[in-house]
Parts: structure tokens; sequence; C-alpha cells
């Protein structure tokens, strides 16, 4: 097992994807010279300029061209830089790329991974911050996967270049450089959580970084003799739900956490479905963003984080509930 | 044109084509207000059939095209079955695109048909792509993307356009100008001249009557064949003329008074052929029959789509995604 950063881990998938299947390319911006994390470097020099193609500064076209190409045999994997600029293809990815399949009845595919380097960094300011997973989980068509591990980044990098489906692939910037062991014997499946760590009094739910505050936030619980149970998602559609309602069953506390806004985050999906199937012994908590805005200056903008402080409170505070 | 070099039977092949187009638009404007059974809204190529019928000439079934909210010529050009596309029209079983689709995103990949889109300029970028696939794997076949005067106002007209250019993709881009943006003079609309913005990108553009399909045919087949040998993107602007309103209920009041009177009397492309047969010693007689010919075969389209079922209610579920598909969990 080889240890590796998260941006490389995805890298090696993409590499051995691109050795087995010479309809897989990469297009974006500045990829021929590794991408603005380098996520792409040496790619370039393996697999040549056409397969690792750079591009204008025209998101709308490299998510249309992807598209396009898709549907004329390939399998495109389009990087938008950062997730706030994909929103300039957001009627490529939407309206066409999601559609597509369904509208022509059947007739087309859409095998594609869109790379969309999402979250807070450091003093990024608002244009260059933003966690807008649940936007996608809301539209039917789109697979929408949030890794948060090197191993996780690997494994379901190779699931989303096997995925015939168009997968909207949300890599978190601060983590680029994180380092973890990677099994590359390991499969991926969408829909299916990681369980990150076990515990039987409190369930957290998370995704992508927040989850690697989950787990710091169970350790520090540990410490005061409280078991959390730590759920990575991976994966927020498909989601496990089976995973979560599983574990409520058995903590009958829950907390959902992530670093978008708050309101009508996935995090109010998780609860919701909690709410239908379970009975919990305390309220559920919520943690997100407040719905603000996010700044450049480093107070203000630790104002928008959830930490791994108050995912550990809002633990603890449903251990104060005692069952009715 | 003088009339011994007049070919015939590609003038009979053309004049069919069009009529066969204006047959299918007008059996789906009938079903849609005598009967109500289009149930949405289509937007007619009435008087632009001769852009479909010359552009698509010279291409092979392996070339792709794609095409607007006005698609139906150019579908029927690439020689999609007109049955199935009139049981789209009806939203029926059997539909080429299930019923799922309707007129705005007819498509029938089968003739490499990839597409009608519901949003303006939207199938230009796509179409670069499609090429730029055809250049990653190898392919000879080229793409002819149609768009209206209206797209060339919209972003991906820059970006797709600059894109082809960009990769060197073999992409024929056609402006079928109507002149009209909906409702709107598209002239009022537009800065400068949309050929010249093709010409700024880097394209060799060619600017042609899209009403005359003699004239165009031979224009289509001159550019096609370079693009195929050169697999260098070109630009043709096709001026013609919307003969219907936007939509079918759309009575286009908007337009000066008589002035689509005066351009079906004067500019109709199928008249205009039908002018050109006549000198070249076809007779009314055989014109007619193929006139008739299309009617019939269109009004048995609409029969046989009138008599098909809906489609099936749980295929609503069907064709969205594989993985986390509703067929599995819609809630």
């Amino acid at each position: 097992m080889a240890v590796m950063s998260y941006a490389d881990a995805a890298k090696l998938a993409i590499a051995e994807a691109m050795r087995a299947d010479p309809t897989v390319w990469c297009v974006g911006e500045d990829l021929g010279r590794g991408g603005v994390f380098k996520q792409y470097t040496g790619l370039v020099e393996e697999f040549g300029p056409d397969r690792i193609s750079d591009a204008p500064i025209s998101e709308a076209a490299i998510m249309g061209a992807a598209f396009g190409a898709a549907m004329a045999g390939t399998r495109p994997i389009v990087e938008m830089r950062f997730a706030d600029f994909a929103l300039c293809a957001t009627d490529e990815l939407v309206n066409q790329i999601a559609k597509a399949r369904f509208m022509f009845g059947g007739q087309s595919r859409a095998p594609m991974v869109i790379r969309k380097p999402m979250g807070m960094w450091r003093s990024s300011a608002a244009q260059h911050s933003q966690s807008l997973e649940s936007w996608y989980v809301h539209i039917p068509g789109l697979v929408v996967c949030c890794p948060a591990t090197p191993q996780d980044n690997y494994t379901m990098m190779k699931a989303a270049i096997a995925c015939d489906d168009p997968v909207v692939y949300l890599e978190h910037k601060d983590i680029w450089l994180t380092e973890g062991e990677v099994d590359t014997a390991r499969t991926g499946a969408f829909g299916k959580a990681n369980i990150r760590r076990e515990g039987e009094d409190v369930t957290l739910v998370s995704w992508s970084n927040t989850a690697n505050l989950c787990v710091a936030a169970a350790e520090a619980l540990a410490q005061e003799g409280i078991g959390a149970e730590v759920i990575d998602l991976v994966s927020l559609w498909p989601w496990d739900k089976a995973a979560v309602l599983e574990s409520v069953r058995r903590t009958g506390r829950l907390v959902v956490a992530h670093e978008s806004v708050a309101v009508a985050g996935f995090g109010a999906e998780v609860v919701a479905t909690v709410a239908q199937n379970v009975m919990l012994k305390a309220p559920p908590v919520r943690l997100g963003s407040p719905r603000g805005l996010i700044a450049y200056a480093p107070n203000l903008e630790d104002q928008m984080r959830v930490t791994a402080e108050m995912i550990a409170a809002a633990a603890k505070k449903t251990m104060e509930t005692e069952p009715a | 044109m003088t009339l011994s070099n007049f070919d015939q039977e590609k003038g009979l092949a053309r004049l069919h084509l069009m009529e066969r187009i204006r047959a299918f638009e007008e059996a789906a404007r009938r079903a849609a207000v005598d009967e109500g059974l289009v149930l949405g809204a289509i937007h007619l190529s009435i008087g632009q059939e001769a852009v479909a019928a010359a552009v698509i000439e010279p291409l092979r079934r392996d070339d792709y095209i794609l095409s607007t909210h006005r698609g139906h010529g150019h579908t029927l050009a690439k020689g999609a079955d007109a049955t199935a596309m009139m049981k789209e029209l009806l939203g029926r079983e059997g539909g080429c695109c299930g019923g799922k689709g309707g007129s705005m995103h007819i498509a029938d990949f089968g003739v490499r048909m990839l597409g009608a889109n519901g949003v303006v300029g939207a199938n230009i970028t796509i179409a670069a792509g499609a090429a730029h696939g055809i250049k990653l794997l190898g392919g000879d076949q080229i793409v002819v993307c149609f768009f209206g005067d209206g797209a060339a106002n919209r972003g991906p007209f820059l970006e797709g356009v600059n894109w082809a250019g960009v990769f060197d993709l073999p992409i024929l881009f056609v402006c079928e100008d109507n002149q009209y943006s909906a409702s709107t003079l598209t002239s009022d609309m537009t800065s400068g001249d949309v050929a010249e913005r093709a010409r700024a990108l880097g394209l060799r553009t060619t600017q042609a009557d899209g009403n005359d399909v003699t004239g165009l045919a031979a224009t289509a087949a001159e550019i096609t064949a370079r693009i195929r040998e050169t697999g260098k993107p070109e630009f043709l602007h096709a001026k013609t003329y919307r003969l219907s309103g936007h939509t079918y209920f759309d009575p286009a009041t908007y337009r000066p008074e008589g002035e689509a009177d005066h351009m079906r009397e004067t500019a109709c492309p199928i008249m205009r052929l039908r002018t050109d047969l006549t000198r070249a010693g076809v007779t009314e007689g055989e014109m007619d029959a193929l006139r008739q010919a299309a009617a019939e075969e269109m009004a048995a389209a609409l029969d046989a789509a009138r008599a098909a079922p809906w489609p099936a209610d749980d295929s609503v579920f069907a064709d969205v995604q594989d993985i986390g598909s509703p067929v599995e969990e819609a809630f």
C-alpha cells in the first residue's frame, strides 16, 4: 500500500484509466502545465496534449464540447478549475448533460467526470470558496461525489471514470496535499458510505473535508468517553441511507455537518430522512455555514466555518437530552 | 443557370425532400390546430426547407448533425423516419425519443442526428465537441451544426466557434438566418455582422442565398468536401425567411403588413425550384405528383401516430441515470 496525497491519488486513478482506455481524456484550462492545483502534473508528458488537453477560458465550451465528444464516443474528464467557475457552464451541465439521455429516449449517454474543486481554502473570498454540492443533488441525471480521503479520491475517481452517467466530482481544495494510504486493489461504489470511525453514542454524518473534521471531533469526544460514529457519505447522489439509518437506530443521536450553507443544504435531506424513519433520543443537529458570504479577511472567513470543536459540542448537546 | 447543365434528377430529389419537410410540418400543424394532437409548442421551418435539403445533401450517413428547436427539416433530411418523428410530436410510444422529448428534443442517433435543442445556441459548443470527439478517435466524419440568427448573440457562439478554430475541428457551422429572433427582428438586436464575427474568429466564411436550393447545394458540397479534406472548421451564413410564426400558434402580427405574403410569393424555396425545374422541362404533373406523394406519406405518418398508444407509464423513470436511478428511488 502506498502513501500519497489526495491530489496524487486522483491523478493515479486517471493515469491508470487512461492507460486502460484510449477514449478517456482530460480537458480544461492550464492542464498542460499540471492544472491550477498541479493535480495533473506529469500527465501531459505521458499522454500528450491531445488527451491532456488545454482549453480556452471558456467554461461553457469546455463543458459543452466535452459533452459533444462524449456523445461521439469518448469519455471526457472535465476540469472546471474552481467549482465557482463551473457556474459559467450551468446550462451545459443542467439543461444538456443531465437531461440528454432522457430527452432523447435513451439514445445517448454522457459518460463524463466533471471535476469541480470546492470549498474554503485560504482567503479566497466569495467567488473561489463555495460548496455548492447540494445544487447538483437536486438535478436528476447527475451522480454527485465528494471524497474526503486519498483512498476515496482514488477509488471514487476510478468509479466515476467507469460510470456511464455524468458524475459531478467535487474535490476539496484544502486537502490536496493531505496524505494517506491508498490501496489500489480496493474498488468503490457510489451510494456506499465510508464508516470512518465506529461508535455507539452518537452518529456524525458528513462528507468532503468536513468528514475529516468529524473524525477529529470523534477523537476528542472519545477522550471524554463518548463514542461517536463517523459516517462519511462520500457520494451524495446516490447516498447511503441504509448506513445512516442503521447507525442512528443504534445511537439514537444525529449530527449532520457540512461546509456549505446550512439552509437547504444536503444536511436537511439527511435529517428529514432520518426523521421520517427513526425516533431519535434527542433532536438532531444540523451544522453548516451561516447563510452569509465567504470573506477574504481570516477573522471574517472563519465565521463561515464549521469546526471540529463545533461538531464535538453539537454531539455533546445531543447527549444532554434524556429520552422522554 | 442554363437549362443544359441543370441536373433534373437532383432537382427532383431536392424538390421531393423539401415537399416532404413541408408536408410533415403542415400535417403537424393541422394535428395541433384541428385536433389538439400535438400537445406542446412546435416551431415550423416552413420557408426554410432549402437550407436543410441543400446542406445535408453532401453528408454521409455517419456524419453528424445537431439542430435547433426548429429542427424537423434537418432531421428528415438526415434520414430520420417521419412516422417515428410524428409519433414523437404526439408524445406517443414509438416516437424517436419515446415520447419524452417532443418536437424540441427530436433526435435520431441512428442517422447521427444528435438532437434538436430547446436552448438557443446551446448546440454550438456540443457540436464542436462532437467534432473534437471525431478527431480524438481518428474518424473521417464531419459535423454540421445548424443554429439560427438569434443564437449568434449568445455566448456559446463565441465559445464554440473559437473552440473549433483552436482545435482545428471538422465542422460546418450553419447560421440559418430567418431574420427573426422569436418575435424580434434580429437586426435590431445584433451589432455588426454575424458572418464577420466568424471571420474574425479565423473561420473561412461563405454567405449564401438560403432559399436557392440548387445554388446552396453546390456551395455546401464544395464546403463539406473541403472540411473533410482539411479538417478545418468553416462557417456558412444562409439567409432565408420564416414564413410561419415563431411557434405554430404565433400569428406573427409583429411583422410588417404583407411581408410574409410577399416572401411567400417571391422567395419560397419550393416555388423557386419548381420554376427552375419547369424551365428545365419538368412538367407540372411530375412535380405535383411529388407533392402528392409527400402529403400522403405524412398523412399516413400522422395516422400511425394518432393510432399509437401513450408510452408506458413506468417509462418516465427509465433512462434518467443508471447509478441512483429513480427506478430504484424516485424520492
